[in-house]
């Protein structure tokens, strides 16, 4: 049976891993996520499995790689510098073909920064991180219901790719409250094989080993291509997007997570000044939505993309668009939100110059 | 007719070969990359032997860290995860919070487990993990060709420290048993050795009793083996375990240095 809670969005997503049959967590507190360790702390030694309060980032993800080796289904969360603490561990996971869960509940950066919600962590996410030729699936919830829906996704294309699949969020999403809906969701109906993981070796199979090492250049260079091979198959398979008031749409927005919530908000204001205004959110990060986007740029007259940072996935707009139409951008760092009234002065400002075809270099951003 | 030689053959025959000495089905028949005299090939093969002898080889995870025995998983023929520099022993908590009925072992070097991994190797033993570490204490950083190690002794010329360890600016020697048996997490602590028959016997004894420890989920098991580098002390590997023996020896001397009382003992 389904049920539907008013829950803070870090807590839905620690209900739903525990629905989701979470067989360990191992993290280390950080503010805005810890709720997520809190929350798991007192209900998982209730309803079984494992919760282990790491003595840091880098233990963490270490524990996620041996946990996810020996086949069980596993997570962890963390924010901004957590996450970058977990990049090497990431890589080595990426590398071996571990199927696991990882959330960044993002904070303001760089540094230790602020605590206060930011998407400053998108080129970390999506374009790499760690080191060497991988990939994460990413997927960036907008409401509290998704930090929940995209749990249960998150575990079953980890156990169906055999890779690290990443929840991009921010703390505005992980600390607000909201309605969810927990869906029936079975985790023994959804349990995959695993039979490459380490759990002793039994006389009728060979050994299991989990590693990313590989001497020679030739084997690595195999290895690096079965990898870019499942990326292509998860580039055609797992794109995923939204769309709102498109069809008629002459200016776009493009925005994913909280800044898409702004752009939703900012689309009604202008919407009400007449300005025909639709948005495009992607809800995997990567692999991102080109085709759709590239589709949609033919139709519009400007795009303008809104990030709680200083323009990380206009880089990605930027390719799809592939310089049909200009594309604004406006965003604020450091923990700073955003608010529609000030994206609508930013669009006024600089709509009538883009629509005439000025480029978008010669538009002041 | 039959010679001499004819008749030496068939006496040769008759005699009933009594077989005393094998390589342990555990322990691949493959070859190793290990330099000649190297302290890793024959710890391998003890702890195959035990494997072998406890007979719990469909039970055994072993976790592999990097550092001359990268590639330990190559030799060995039991299930294994090959770890990232220094975090063998969070790779195995991973391992044994999901599988905790299994053996758990980490097989580490003194840059692995008393460096890069320090943080990990002191939170395993302080929580008490139910796994055993196997630290090969060569103080020097063999894989990377012969850098200082956290245990290298004072003044010993390395490759970082080509006028000598110096204690002013580089630290003192690490006793990293030592400190780990300290803590209540430790259940048994000990150092060893590889360099002689009786050495062997003695760590074989040790290894053995780390492994059936685990059933006892009391808490970490730590074997160092104090052991030798010869290419990396640029040393034939007698005059290694020589040197060995003068001068890390008198720094991590052999024996128990936290074991079980008799009341720990009950299960
Ligand atoms: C993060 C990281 N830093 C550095 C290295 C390079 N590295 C590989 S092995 C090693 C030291 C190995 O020494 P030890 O652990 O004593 O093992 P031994 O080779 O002597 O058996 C170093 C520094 C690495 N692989 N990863
Ligand atoms: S470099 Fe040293 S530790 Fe490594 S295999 Fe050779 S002798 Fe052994």
């Amino acid at each position: 049976m389904s049920e539907v809670k008013f829950m803070k969005g870090n807590e839905a997503l620690a209900e739903a891993a525990i629905r989701a049959g979470l067989d360990a967590y191992f993290g280390y507190p950080i503010t805005p996520q810890s709720e997520i360790l809190e929350y798991l702390a007192i209900h998982v030694p209730k309803r079984g499995g494992v919760v282990l309060q790491a003595e840091s980032e880098v233990a963490a993800i270490n524990m996620i790689y041996g946990a996810a080796g020996a086949g069980a289904r596993v997570m962890t969360t963390t924010s901004s510098p957590g996450f970058s603490l977990m990049q090497e561990g990431i890589s080595y996971i990426a590398s071996a073909q571990l199927p696991c869960l990882l959330a960044n509940i993002v904070r303001g950066g760089p540094g230790l920064g602020t605590i206060q919600p930011s998407q400053g962590d998108y080129f970390q996410a999506v374009k790499g991180g760690g080191h060497g030729d991988y990939h994460l699936i990413v997927l960036t919830p907008s409401t509290v219901q998704e930090m929940a829906d995209f749990v249960y996704l998150g575990f079953d294309l980890a156990d169906k790719y055999l890779t690290p699949v990443m929840i991009l969020t921010d703390g505005a999403l992980g600390q607000g409250m909201e309605k969810v809906t927990f869906p029936d969701y079975d985790p023994a109906k959804k349990k995959v094989a695993k039979p490459w993981a380490t759990t002793g070796k039994s006389p009728n199979r060979s050994k299991n080993v989990i590693t990313s090492l590989y001497l020679q250049p030739e084997k690595m260079e195999q290895i690096n291509e079965e990898l870019q091979a499942k990326y292509t198959k998860i580039r055609a398979n797992e794109v995923r997007w939204e769309e709102y008031l498109t069809e008629d749409a002459e200016v776009l927005f493009t925005a994913f997570g909280l800044g898409s919530r702004i752009a939703r908000k900012t689309i009604q204001l202008a919407r009400e000044k007449g300005i025909k205004a639709g948005l495009f959110r992607p809800k995997t990060v990567w692999p991102f939505p080109y085709q759709r986007l590239k589709e949609l740029a033919q139709q519009v007259d400007v795009i303008m993309d809104v990030e709680l940072n200083a323009g990380q996935m206009i880089e990605d707009v930027r390719l799809a668009v592939e310089g049909a139409v200009p594309v604004l951008f406006h965003g604020r760092m450091g923990g700073m939100i955003p608010t529609p009234e000030e994206v609508l002065e930013k669009l006024e400002a600089n709509l009538q110059p883009a629509q005439a075809g000025i480029s978008q270099q010669e538009v002041a951003l | 007719m039959s010679t001499q030689q004819d008749l030496i053959c068939e006496q040769i025959d008759n005699i009933k070969m009594a077989k005393v000495y094998e390589r342990p089905d555990s322990l691949l028949d493959v070859r190793m990359h290990y330099c000649p005299g190297c302290g890793h090939t024959t710890t391998h093969k003890i702890l195959m032997e035990i494997v072998d002898e406890l007979q719990i080889k469909n039970e055994v995870i072993g976790v592999a860290p990097v550092g001359c025995s990268v590639l330990a998983y190559d030799y060995l023929d039991i299930d294994m995860q090959q770890a990232a520099h220094g975090r063998a022993t969070a790779v195995a908590t991973g391992i044994k919070a999901v599988q905790p009925d299994k053996y758990v072992f980490t097989y580490q070097g003194d840059g692995d487990l008393a460096a890069i991994g320090t943080a990990e190797t002191i939170h395993s033993a302080n929580r008490g993990e139910n796994f055993l570490i196997v630290f090969i204490n060569n103080g020097i950083y063999g894989m990377t060709g012969g850098q200082m190690a956290p245990t290298t002794p004072i003044g010993e010329k390395t490759a970082t420290s080509p006028y000598g360890r110096d204690r002013a600016t580089m630290g003192a020697p690490i006793d990293i048993t030592g400190l780990l048996a300290q803590l209540p997490g430790t259940f048994y602590a000990t150092r060893q050795s590889v360099h002689d028959a009786k050495a062997v016997r003695k760590a074989k004894k040790a290894l053995t009793k780390a492994f059936q420890y685990q059933k006892l989920n009391k808490g970490l098991c730590i074997v160092e083996i104090v052991s030798n580098c010869p290419s990396g002390w640029k040393l034939t590997p007698y005059e290694s375990n020589q040197w060995m023996i003068e001068h890390m020896m008198s720094l991590y001397p052999p024996g128990d240095v936290k074991a079980p009382s008799k009341e720990d003992l009950q299960s």
